[in-house]
């Protein structure tokens, strides 16, 4: 059984979507999801608590050896990453499961292979593979995200469609140039055939170069971010809570190329750029915070600030840097689900005026002020919750490198107006009131989302509370990722490297 | 044979560039079309080309690499998907807007 687990993430979603598929009652569906999520919520735990071991578990799929099969490859990182996707997932089907879930059909099926994509994307060891779980993820968010209809979704689509269409055809090209450079598309193998000689190496820079930029395209590197915002705003609230770790899995995709690929052989290819860019998209992103009108869409930009903040971390290089990244990554993820979700909340209160920043009437849910409060506070990083242990480490961490100086202004001010843009929205909805003539519809209320909400808005304190264990896993997680050597042993199984034979057909 | 493929990618890959820059979704489906045949053509020459082999290993018989090959069977099976769907959305877009534009805007 040990033998098999890390194959379990990916077979328990993916055997519900089916079983979905196949009974169509809405009922069934629902419980099928919420068992699926929890089976996959304790497979995970588990596995993320196997992985702490520092032991690599590597899965041949239909056990032909890498680098001739697929592998899955979990370690610390990959089972923390599918922990967090359970997690979020659960949530998120919650949330979903008191009415969303009846606006279209087939959701729960599409909510299943959502993060049957997400958790492949998270385990796999090669790259092929990881093009494959890459569009079975976007593939389910493009139908998620227009699940509900409307205008305003179908308009978000149909760019994010496009976008993620042309780049996929560009991690096409970046695949074809690295298989026809080094001969195999196995990450460990990339990597051993990187630090040999005998082929060129102009391709290779080229090929890895596209790669980087695919991802930088899913996790919202500036230039390639102006998607995010439409996207996550017009999407409903538990898809936009999910959607949360999408800009994520472009980031952990950047962190274990450059740790395991690029580290060793080409180091200088993130150099000058990346931390530049991502200093831009956090500047952009505060003065989008600034203006929006909606908190939905307030809180998409805080999305990519934080995909700005934790893309300032590969180019360093670091172990402590990329700890502290690896703890920021965890808290931003939950905290801005928790956004989304209150913001849906609060909707359901307003009637008319929804979340928008303009008077409205007087709502109540006093839990419901509260929590918003601690997930501003959470997000903005303020103490005590954990946005402010995470930025701590992260400004620590960061005190020495390159450029720390201007990092350290960027991200406190940018911090300092987020702060504002919150404070400022959440006095706009919880104080200011307007008479509304007519009688007000009662708040749509249920278990399901209240506890859904709960659950991810406490996750800001807990994650504070149990920062130094976090942090310490953090810091094994991180030197784990930072030992290509121990991970390309373990994946070819420390057999002898074989020469590259491309060149001299 | 190298240079006819290369020409055809490259004029594959202009054609579609140029269909995406524009504004209504029609022309961008096409161009999406184009320059996923680029990529997959593209794909294909990165096992490299070679005239009269099969794609199995044989002992003593020259082979052609059957993995780009498998590579592209994939690919165009996810390519036709995502573009079934992008048909379905714009024309759910041109339904709900009753415009064809991209951004589901006005045609003035």
């Amino acid at each position: 059984m040990i033998r098999h687990a890390p194959i379990l993430p990916l077979l328990i979603p993916f055997a519900a979507a089916l079983l979905q598929m196949a009974c169509q009652r809405l009922a069934v569906q629902r419980w099928i999801g919420t068992v699926a999520c929890a089976v996959l919520l304790l497979t995970s735990a588990w596995l993320a608590l196997l992985a702490d071991d520092g032991e690599l578990r590597v899965y041949a799929l239909g056990d032909w050896p890498a680098p001739f099969g697929i592998v899955l490859v979990v370690d610390r990182l990959a089972a923390a990453m599918t922990l967090l996707v359970a997690i979020l997932g659960f949530a998120s089907l919650l949330h979903a499961s008191a009415g969303f879930d009846e606006r279209g059909r087939n959701f729960h099926a599409l909510f299943q292979l959502q993060l049957f994509g997400l958790t492949g994307a998270f385990l796999t060891g090669d790259l092929f593979n990881l093009f494959v779980f890459f569009e079975v993820m976007l593939l389910a968010s493009y139908t998620l995200l227009a699940h509900g209809g409307g205008v305003s979704r179908t308009r978000a689509g149909i760019s994010y469609v496009v976008l993620n269409l042309i780049g996929s055809a560009l991690f096409l090209i970046a695949l074809g140039l690295l298989y026809g450079t080094l001969g195999t598309l196995n990450l460990a193998d990339v990597a051993q055939r990187l630090a040999q000689p005998g082929y060129d190496p102009a391709l290779a820079r080229l090929a890895l170069a596209l790669l980087i930029t695919v991802f930088a395209l899913k996790a919202g590197l500036l230039p390639l971010s102006f998607w995010l915002p439409p996207t996550y705003t017009a999407a409903g609230v538990p898809v936009a809570a999910l959607f949360t770790i999408m800009t994520k899995v472009g980031i952990v995709a950047i962190l274990r190329l450059q740790t395991t690929v690029l580290a060793p052989s080409l180091a200088s290819l993130l150099d000058g750029w990346l931390t530049t860019l991502a200093l831009a998209t956090i500047a952009v992103a505060t003065l989008g915070a600034l203006a929006a009108s909606r908190l939905r869409t307030l809180t998409a930009w805080l999305v990519l600030l934080s995909a700005g903040t934790l893309l300032l971390t590969p180019a360093q290089a670091s172990t402590r840097v990329d700890a502290a990244a690896l703890y920021y990554l965890v808290h931003s993820s939950l905290a801005g689900a928790a956004l989304f979700l209150i913001a849906g909340e609060v909707a359901s209160r307003r009637g008319p005026a929804g979340d928008r920043f303009t008077a409205g009437p007087l709502w109540s849910g006093n839990w419901l002020k509260l929590g918003f409060l601690v997930a501003a506070m959470t997000s903005v990083g303020l103490p005590p919750f954990s946005g402010f242990v995470a930025k701590l480490m992260l400004l620590d961490s960061l005190r020495s490198v390159d450029g720390g100086a201007l990092i350290w202004t960027v991200v406190l001010v940018s911090g300092l107006l987020v702060m504002l843009a919150l404070a400022r929205g959440g006095c706009t909805l919880v104080w200011r009131q307007q008479a509304i003539a007519g009688e007000q519809p009662a708040p749509a209320t249920a278990w399901q989302r209240s506890a859904a909400t709960l659950a991810v808005v406490a996750a800001g304190p807990l994650l504070a509370g149990l920062a130094q264990p976090l942090s310490g896993w953090a810091m094994r997680t991180a030197t784990q990722l930072h030992a290509p050597e121990a991970y390309v042993a373990g994946v070819l199984g420390g057999q002898p490297a074989r020469q590259t034979d491309k060149g001299s057909r | 044979m190298e240079a006819l493929l290369a020409t055809a990618i490259g004029a594959l890959t202009a054609c579609g560039v140029f269909l995406i820059l524009r504004a209504r979704s029609f022309p961008v489906l096409l161009g999406l079309t184009l320059l996923s045949y680029a990529v997959n053509l593209f794909l294909f020459a990165s096992g490299r080309l070679r005239l009269n082999a099969p794609p199995l290993v044989q002992a003593g018989a020259t082979s052609t690499d059957p993995l780009p090959q498998a590579l592209v069977l994939t690919a165009i099976v996810i390519g036709f998907g995502m573009t079934a769907y992008l048909a379905m959305l714009a024309l759910r877009g041109l339904s709900e807007s009753g415009s064809d534009r991209v951004d589901c805007g006005d045609d003035r």
